[in-house]
């Protein structure tokens, strides 16, 4: 039975892990390479990895990252952060990227979404939606949550997968930092309208709130990061309690 | 050793290289023939769209030659369903190792998404690229196309219906998963073929 997944996420500034760590009996947990090592021997079943630097100094180092990853690393991993064009995509495919994920590109150019899935496949593309809920609507955000669209996230997702789109990562930033659980009902709508895997990301505080995004919110794939970063979930631990309770997990 | 790699107009070549070299082979990554013939193992990876791959080994011959291959040689993914006689993805004829059709999926209830992407379990039915560790042990598959099962199928595994994870037939290997981005699962199952 096809597993679902647990995807912890890296931010990546300047070649570095942001975000405060704390892992006993770890080298360098500042070391994306490391960390995502360490991910994958407790049983990560993919590694996203983001970069939040703005710089053009800081993309080479992010290309060069990615290369270290793919030479050292034995799970797929999705690269994120700064993608515009074609040929970023290309870049980050050739230094050993097995996805790529666009969020304000595809936004702003819908027809970027339909360029990858057409040059490299749908299965490299995956459409981040930062979305928040206001006024009875989800209106999704642009550059990390700054921006607000007249997009709306059931019409912008199902564009994306009729652009080609091979997963869609939703972050809610109603959920997002609260740690109170996924935003289960609207991932819900989105697993009944389309017909690609759906990503969960934004709210997960306890080991019950994967649970509820699998089953509640039929999510394909569930994203977090603080918790795993901070050693608050362990994932051996978090899958052990998923499978118990009925989810399909790789263990 | 000499392991080489096939290279062709496909995506993923390099991360099939990348896992190799974590396993300390360093292989060659190359079209030449000379090479290719006299290489002790060959892999043929692969991501991309079967037509334009298959019109692509015609045009170098590279057809001919994998045919013409006695050492273990092993299809990733696009790989192996190329190895195949037919293939459903822009109805193309393949270089026929294998007796059987590539199909693709068909959802039967608005769950079953295609591709099939993610962990997926294994059911061992032959040997050669396996041991009884891998039974039940998951594995990494991205993919629109499956072979059915058929005679050479050496593993199986279930999404909307039961198909070939792995062939074999001969000196010729095939895995529709990535080994490659399959963990140490993965890992063990390229090492197991390294040692044919």
């Amino acid at each position: 039975m096809l597993a679902k997944r647990i995807i912890p996420c890296l931010d990546i500034k300047d070649g570095t892990t942001v975000k405060g760590i704390n892992f006993v009996n770890f080298r360098d947990a500042g070391d994306p390479v490391e960390l995502g090592a360490h991910y994958s021997r407790e049983g990560a079943d993919e590694l996203v990895y983001l970069d939040i630097t703005a710089s053009h100094e800081g993309r080479k180092t992010f290309t060069e990252l990615v290369r270290k990853v793919a030479a050292c690393i034995n799970i797929p991993f999705t690269v994120g952060g700064g993608i515009n064009e074609i040929k970023d995509v290309d870049r980050l495919l050739n230094a050993g990227a097995d996805k790529v994920s666009i969020n304000s590109a595809a936004l702003r150019n819908p027809s970027l979404v339909e360029e990858i899935a057409k040059n490299f496949g749908s299965q490299v593309c995956v459409v981040a939606i930062d979305a928040n809920y206001e006024n009875n609507n989800w209106i999704c955000y642009l550059n990390g949550g700054r921006i607000p669209t007249g997009k709306k996230l059931y019409d912008w997702a199902v564009e994306a997968e009729n652009l080609g789109a091979g997963e869609i990562l939703f972050t809610s930033m109603t959920h997002d930092g609260v740690k109170e659980g996924y935003a289960n009902e609207a991932l819900a709508v989105l697993a009944g309208q389309l017909h690609i895997p759906v990503i969960a990301s934004g709210g997960a505080g306890e080991k019950e709130h994967f649970r509820d995004a699998f089953i509640a919110g039929k999510a394909d794939a569930a994203l977090a990061a603080s918790v795993f970063h901070f050693g608050e979930i362990g994932i051996t631990g978090l899958k052990q309690y998923l499978l118990k309770e009925g989810v399909s997990v790789r263990i | 050793m000499l392991v080489a790699i096939i290279k062709y107009n496909a995506g993923n070549i390099y991360s099939v290289d990348y896992a190799l070299k974590r396993l300390g082979i360093s292989p060659v990554v190359t079209a030449e023939p000379e090479v290719l013939l006299k290489a002790d193992k060959v892999i043929f990876p692969g991501v991309g769209e079967a037509r334009t791959t298959m019109n692509y080994l015609k045009d170098t011959k590279l057809d001919l030659l994998i045919r013409d291959l006695r050492q273990p040689v092993l299809g990733i993914c696009l790989g192996m369903q190329l190895m195949c006689k037919y293939s459903e993805e822009g109805d193309t004829g393949c270089l026929n190792i294998f007796d059987v059709e590539v199909k693709r999926f068909i959802p039967q209830k608005h769950e079953e998404k295609v591709p099939h992407m993610g962990w997926n379990t294994l059911s061992i039915v032959g040997e050669g690229l396996f041991t009884k560790e891998q039974n039940k042990q998951f594995v990494y598959f991205v993919h629109s196309y499956y072979v059915p099962i058929n005679s050479c199928t050496a593993a199986a595994t279930e999404y909307i219906l039961p198909f070939s994870a792995a062939l074999q037939k001969g000196n010729y290997y095939a895995t529709q998963f990535h080994p490659e981005k399959s963990g140490t699962v993965g890992e063990k199952i390229l090492e197991i073929f390294l040692r044919l």
